[in-house]
């Protein structure tokens, strides 16, 4: 009981940052109905600028570790946000109205054009961080096993919760939310009405590619090892989640995330940990058998 | 009558397809301007490319004496144009209300709650729908929403694109007294292309007649409410297929 407790807090931290990184697949599929491969190497990317402005930190002797944090977060969202922003108006934007399949390959390109990229700059060798948030408490005591949670792991899901709320709230509640929307539902109408489509769209890969900042944060916080490659088994992993809840739902992305997260950690904690992907897609399957269109993901019944 | 909005000479393709071969027409300050023509001829080609899409091949749109055939259609709306284009288009999954303050994107946001107690008072359907998907209502509220979110960006000149289509007689009188009310009592500028001729023609000040691209024929409602070409083409032959 102690250890499935365990590993359940464990597979939720690790859903915690598959969905803050699916947040960003499922806003830009949402808007612009592509698959942003390249989204995983934006996560990558977020977590070497943390990892470089943790280093470039403690060379300027910011040593109060909430100060640091709080600048490496805002500084990893804003430059990573740059990448995003990026990406899209040089390998997708210019094939808007293109074919369909024209951005995706354009994606994909992207992707491995960003990979290389860091390869080249920062080298092939893992980058490590030494633990800085260290501590947590013991939730319980049970059959013998000590169930413990880090400060850290809480920090986690709890931002990750935050940013889901808050995210929700812009996309139902706000002009820009509803500009997102309208641009989803029907773009050349959304121009009609006076909405810069462009900038709305170039706003929604902003705001995924900050999201996925702080999961490469996260990353480099709790697992202190990172390299070029983390991007693309991250990418397909929150790739799946956001599939998985119902691609273009917010709330799914999480869901999807947090489940994942969930079965790798169980699968891992009492079968052969090799095949915890397996099971990943297993359930992936599953759920698409019953529900095409993912577990939050919205039937479409409108008469249009 | 100074002109509001003067179109010379403009040609607009989609690829290959030439839609319009040099329309020249003229909407005057405070008309309603009807445009008829059968099937194809170019009407919401048209309409759209007043507001940019598909952007002009050749020709000027001048409006309210400034040359807007180059600019985005985002940016369009904010000189005072803008459209309740064919098919209504609709936000399906956004609310009534939603839809109008899409419509609002442009217009001064303290003005909001004043255009839209306007919109409720033409349409008192959508006051009570307010809250109801726009998906889910019915042909005849979609195009009263349709209007109304046009009126929320507080036009010059509203460009309408068959708003009586596939409307019970009843509901498309209805449409066409607030169309004959925003005219007459916000002097908002009215382009109208509508199927139903005899109607257009009658509540339009002036009238053009589209063929195939080109305006072949223009005048007053009652000069081509009475001309026999369209009345065999567009009134009574309507019926049995213009020609
Ligand atoms: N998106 C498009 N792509 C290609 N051709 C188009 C497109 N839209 C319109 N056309 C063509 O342009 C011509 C004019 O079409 P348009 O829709 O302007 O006609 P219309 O006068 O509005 O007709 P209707 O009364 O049937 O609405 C037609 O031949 C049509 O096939
Ligand atoms: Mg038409």
């Amino acid at each position: 009981m102690g250890y499935f407790l365990q590993q359940l807090v464990n597979g939720l931290t690790l859903g915690a940052i598959y969905a803050l990184i699916a947040i960003g697949y499922t806003m830009v599929y949402g808007i612009v109905g592509m698959i942003n491969f390249a989204h995983g190497e934006i996560f990558m990317i977020g977590a070497f600028i943390s990892l470089i402005f943790f280093v470039v930190l403690g060379v300027l002797g910011v040593t109060w570790l909430p100060l640091a944090l709080l600048l490496v977060l805002l500084l990893a969202m804003a430059l990573t946000a740059v990448y995003g922003w990026a990406v899209e108006r040089i390998a997708y934007r210019p094939l808007r109205g293109s074919f369909r399949l024209a951005p995706l390959i354009s994606a994909i390109g992207m992707s491995i054009f960003l990979q290389n990229y860091v390869l080249l700059v920062q080298g092939a060798h893992e980058k490590t961080l030494p633990p800085m948030i260290t501590g947590g408490f013991e939730l319980m005591q049970s059959g013998g096993f000590m169930v413990s949670v880090s400060w850290l792991q809480l920090i986690i899901v709890g931002v990750t919760l935050l940013l889901m709320v808050v995210f929700t709230a812009v996309i139902q509640l706000t002009p820009l939310g509803r500009a997102q929307r309208a641009t989803e539902q029907d773009m050349t109408m959304a121009a009609l009405l006076g909405i810069d489509v462009d900038r709305t769209i170039s706003l929604t890969f902003v705001i995924g590619a900050a999201l996925a900042a702080v999961a490469g944060l996260m990353v480099t916080l709790q697992y202190g090892v990172i390299d070029f490659f983390i991007g693309f088994l991250a990418g397909v992993k929150a790739f799946t989640a956001a599939v998985l809840g119902g691609i273009g739902s917010l709330p799914g992305a999480v869901l999807g995330g947090l489940l994942i997260g969930l079965i790798e950690a169980l699968w891992s904690g009492y079968c052969p940990s090799e095949y915890k992907d397996v099971a990943v897609y297993a359930v992936l399957i599953l759920v698409l058998m019953f529900r095409p269109t993912g577990l939050l993901g919205r039937p479409e019944v409108e008469k249009v | 009558m100074s002109a509001l909005l003067k179109i010379s000479g403009l040609r607009a393709a989609y690829g290959q397809i030439e839609a319009l071969k040099g329309v020249d027409l003229t909407v005057g300050a405070g008309e309603i301007v009807a445009l008829i023509g059968a099937n194809g001829a170019g009407k919401s080609t048209l309409l759209m490319t007043i507001c940019g899409r598909p952007r002009a091949a050749a020709g000027t749109i001048v409006f309210d004496g400034r040359d807007i055939t180059n600019l985005q259609t985002f940016a369009i709306v904010r000189f005072g144009i803008s459209q309740a284009p064919e098919g209504r288009r609709i936000f399906p999954r956004m609310t009534v209300l939603e839809n109008l303050q899409i419509g609002a994107t442009t217009a001064a946001p303290e003005r909001f709650d004043r255009d839209r107690a306007r919109v409720f008072e033409l349409f008192p359907i959508l006051g009570e729908r307010r809250h109801q998907r726009g998906g889910t209502l019915s042909g005849g509220e979609q195009q009263m929403l349709a209007i109304g979110r046009a009126l929320m960006s507080q036009p010059r000149l509203l460009l309408l694109d068959e708003p009586s289509l596939g409307l019970a007689p009843l509901v498309a009188k209805q449409i066409f007294g607030v169309i004959r009310a925003i005219n007459a009592e916000e002097k908002i500028t009215v382009l109208l292309v509508e199927q139903n001729a005899h109607h257009a023609l009658r509540m339009a000040h002036r009238a053009y007649v589209l063929q195939t691209g080109s305006i072949v024929l223009s005048g007053t409602g009652a000069e081509l409410l009475a001309n026999e070409e369209v009345r065999a083409a567009y009134i009574e032959g309507g019926a049995r297929g213009a020609a």
